[in-house]
């Protein structure tokens, strides 16, 4: 059971091919690549028109299975990444319970394997609970299929025990994810502090919220020199912090979500609930620092931090509803929209931030590229159609989406994961 | 006399000058009416106001409420003790359901900040804002203008200096929107931790210096200051704030002679104001609950009054 792509002009993280090639699939993997390809039998994709591009990989995804099944299932979030054009997703831990255990890890793999749609890694737990007190058995993790962890929703506060966690998951050969926020700073601010919060009477939750624990976990992964990954970087004062120690060669890395590449605290004004998540949305100065940051290659990748919310979740009043956005599916038409369009990066540049980069960090060699002998995690898009995002159109289980009624550029046509197609545009 | 457009109240910062200047005209024709034998006119019969008050409040609710009657509105109350906003229905669910007995209008209190709009956005009735979060008090900060435009007969070029928790005030906040509108310099004051980022680019000049703050003020308001402060770090002590921020009458000699002595309610007396200073010959504090009544009528008459377009 093969596939044949034809008419394939490929965009890789290293350029685009010059003119159009054929792409054989077979047992999962990329077989043949050539300028002509006949394969009597094999289903055949004509993706004249098209892009071709490695699947997306997204480092930071929540798929609330288990517990809150109510807000998204690995069955949904797989749907919805195969539909944003991911292929390989790593889930967060902060479910219920957490993924602290190998045996919540081999929960996850073995419903991602039922669902069958796309990879899904689950990323472990930094400590138990993710309570913040004793790290996991990070080995144990690690043999269960983890490549990463992370106290999502919550830094790692103690700077003692972080020391510990990045020397021992540096043992493990395990990505420490760090989600970089003082919560005593943050005390329970729910958007930016700054003017719009001042104006709009909403408790602030300021930059420096952020930025200490970046400024610490420099420090910590210098000394140590181990590395450090910091997740959804939201402040300009964040992304000078990481480019002055990446040039003096700390091995420390960063994403950046769509939303904060996008949108401002003046989408608050609307005491819309989508638009609350943690980090909150900055200012415009941090919007395009982010922007920068991702054209120098201070930012390495695109991650989405996909957050669904039940509507009854997120109909509360703006202090009491949870924070986050769903973002799989906006992710490629913001890219495109935003920095594709806007002249930040080319196309090539945001296959990188997407596909080639998270592979990279997360050692995932054989993804991340269309070549032959890789895995057949391919994504066949439109880069020039335009759309409106609704509410209706979304996969995933929750609707908590920001962006619905805007138009986009960037379309998914087809995801191909491990050599099946897992999404077709009807 | 211009027209008034907005079918709702819920902050200051939406409203222009003139039509700040209509409100307060039109309750200064409605304040008489408070001092009649009779205390009503039928302006409003016929119409249904509801008072949902999802936080505590004493005085801002009997204001409305006698707001609402003194113009012949039925009124009813709904508070979050004896309700269902205690029973996990959210409060649009609550306002839902109010619009489907056909109230005309909703004045709502809440401790979270937008909740007034969400309710104009999700419902059909009318909103008037009562106090959201730290966000705004639109009726208070009316009244408090109507107090100082009776007094001082104009806003323009006097000094209005708001002692305290500006952070957590949505009063400060009104207040600023709607005297910098009309006109008036705005000073705010108090310990540093509880001015808040930005509140400049709202126009108002900011300074810890309470002398400062004082000199020449055409009105002193005091803002109260809860205890709770203490216990998450914004003071050291209650004490350390009254050394350092209370309206004394020593400070008071800092304003204008006849300086105004303002505050929303209700005082913590010997914390953010004197005992002395808040009964003094000063204060108008009482005249601005007296007013509050005009001002809501006035409110509710430009909201719900007029004939129907």
């Amino acid at each position: 059971m093969g596939l044949l792509i034809k008419n394939a002009c490929v965009v890789n993280a290293a350029g685009e091919s010059r003119a159009p090639v054929d792409i054989l699939v077979e047992d999962g993997k990329i077989k043949k690549i050539a300028p002509s390809i006949s394969a009597p039998g094999v289903e055949v994709i004509d993706a004249v028109g098209f892009k071709v591009l490695p699947g997306f990989i997204d480092l930071h995804v929540h798929l609330r299975e288990p517990g809150r099944e109510d807000k998204e299932t690995i069955a949904t979030g797989s749907a919805s990444a195969a539909k944003g054009g991911f292929t390989a997703i790593f889930a967060m831990p902060n479910t219920i319970p957490a993924i602290d255990t190998a045996q919540v890890v081999q929960f996850v793999l073995d419903q991602a394997k039922k669902v069958g749609l796309v990879n899904v890694y689950p990323v472990g737990a930094i400590t138990k609970g993710r309570a913040g007190e004793q790290i996991t058995e990070m080995m144990d993790l690690k043999r269960a299929g983890c490549l990463g962890v992370s106290d999502d929703g919550r830094a790692v506060m103690n700077a003692g025990l972080m020391r510990r966690a990045l020397e021992y998951a540096s043992m493990a050969g395990l990505l420490v994810m760090q989600h970089c926020e003082d919560e005593h700073l943050s005390a329970k601010g729910v958007m930016n502090e700054g003017e719009v919060s001042t104006r709009l009477g909403l408790r602030g939750d300021p930059i420096i919220a952020e930025t200490v624990i970046i400024a610490r976990d420099i420090e910590l992964a210098r000394y140590l020199k181990t590395r450090v990954h910091f997740m959804h970087v939201s402040s300009a004062r964040s992304v000078e912090l990481i480019r002055r120690a990446k040039a003096e060669g700390i091995q420390v890395t960063a994403e950046a979500t769509p939303h904060h590449f996008t949108l401002t605290d003046d989408a608050v004004k609307s005491f819309d609930t989508s638009t609350k998540v943690n980090p909150p949305l900055r200012m415009a100065a941090d919007v395009q620092a982010i922007k920068d940051g991702l054209k120098d290659g201070t930012i390495d990748c695109i991650a989405t931090d996909h957050a669904p919310h039940t509507l009854e979740d997120k109909e509360a009043d703006f202090d009491c509803a949870p924070p986050g956005l769903v973002g799989l599916e906006t992710a490629f038409a913001l890219g495109m929209t935003e920095l594709v369009g806007n002249g930040i990066l080319t196309l090539t540049g945001l296959v990188d931030k997407m596909s080639a980069a998270p592979a990279h960090l997360t050692g995932l060699v054989n993804k991340g590229e269309i070549a032959e002998g890789r895995d057949a995690d391919i994504v066949i898009v439109d880069p020039e159609r335009k759309w409106m995002v609704t509410k209706e159109d979304i996969a995933s289980k929750s609707k908590n989406s920001p962006f619905i009624g805007r138009q986009l550029r960037g379309r998914v046509i087809t995801t191909i994961c491990g050599g099946k197609k897992v999404y077709s545009e009807k | 006399m211009m027209g008034w457009k907005h079918k709702h109240l819920l902050d200051m910062g939406s409203l222009t000058k003139d039509e700040i200047g209509l409100v307060l005209e039109t309750a200064k024709s409605f304040k008489e009416v408070s001092s009649r034998e009779v205390k009503k006119v039928p302006a409003l019969r016929g119409k249904t106001v509801a008072l949902l008050f999802a936080e505590p409040s004493t005085r801002t609710r009997v204001s409305f409420e006698l707001a609402a009657k003194r113009l012949s509105a039925d009124t009813l109350t709904i508070q979050s003790t004896n309700s269902s906003l205690t029973k996990g229905e959210t409060i649009l669910d609550t306002a839902l359901n109010i619009q489907a007995m056909n109230v005309d209008l909703v004045v709502v209190r809440h401790q979270a900040s937008g909740v007034p709009q969400m309710l104009a956005q999700g419902t059909k009735m009318a909103i008037v804002n009562a106090g959201d979060g730290c966000r705004a008090h639109p009726t208070q900060a009316l009244l408090d203008m109507f107090t100082i435009h009776e007094k001082l007969g104009s806003f323009s070029n006097i000094k209005v200096t708001i002692v305290g928790d500006i952070l957590h005030s949505r009063v400060a906040r009104s207040d600023i929107q709607g005297l910098v509108t009309m006109g008036a310099h705005v000073t705010v004051c108090g310990p540093s931790t509880l001015i808040p980022i930005g509140i400049e680019a709202m126009g108002a000049e900011a300074t810890c210096d309470i002398n400062k703050a004082l000199k020449d003020a055409d009105v002193v308001m005091g803002l109260r200051m809860q205890k709770e402060r203490q216990q998450e770090s914004f003071l050291p002590s209650v004490t350390e704030y009254v050394r350092e921020f209370c309206i004394t009458p020593e400070r008071l000699r800092l304003a204008k002679p006849k300086a105004l002595v303002m505050h929303p309610g209700p005082t913590n007396r010997g914390v953010e104001i004197a005992a002395e200073v808040a009964d003094g010959p000063q204060s108008v504090i009482l005249e601005q609950v007296t007013n509050g009544i005009a001002v809501r009528m006035a409110v509710l008459y430009l909201l719900l009054g007029r004939k129907s377009k």
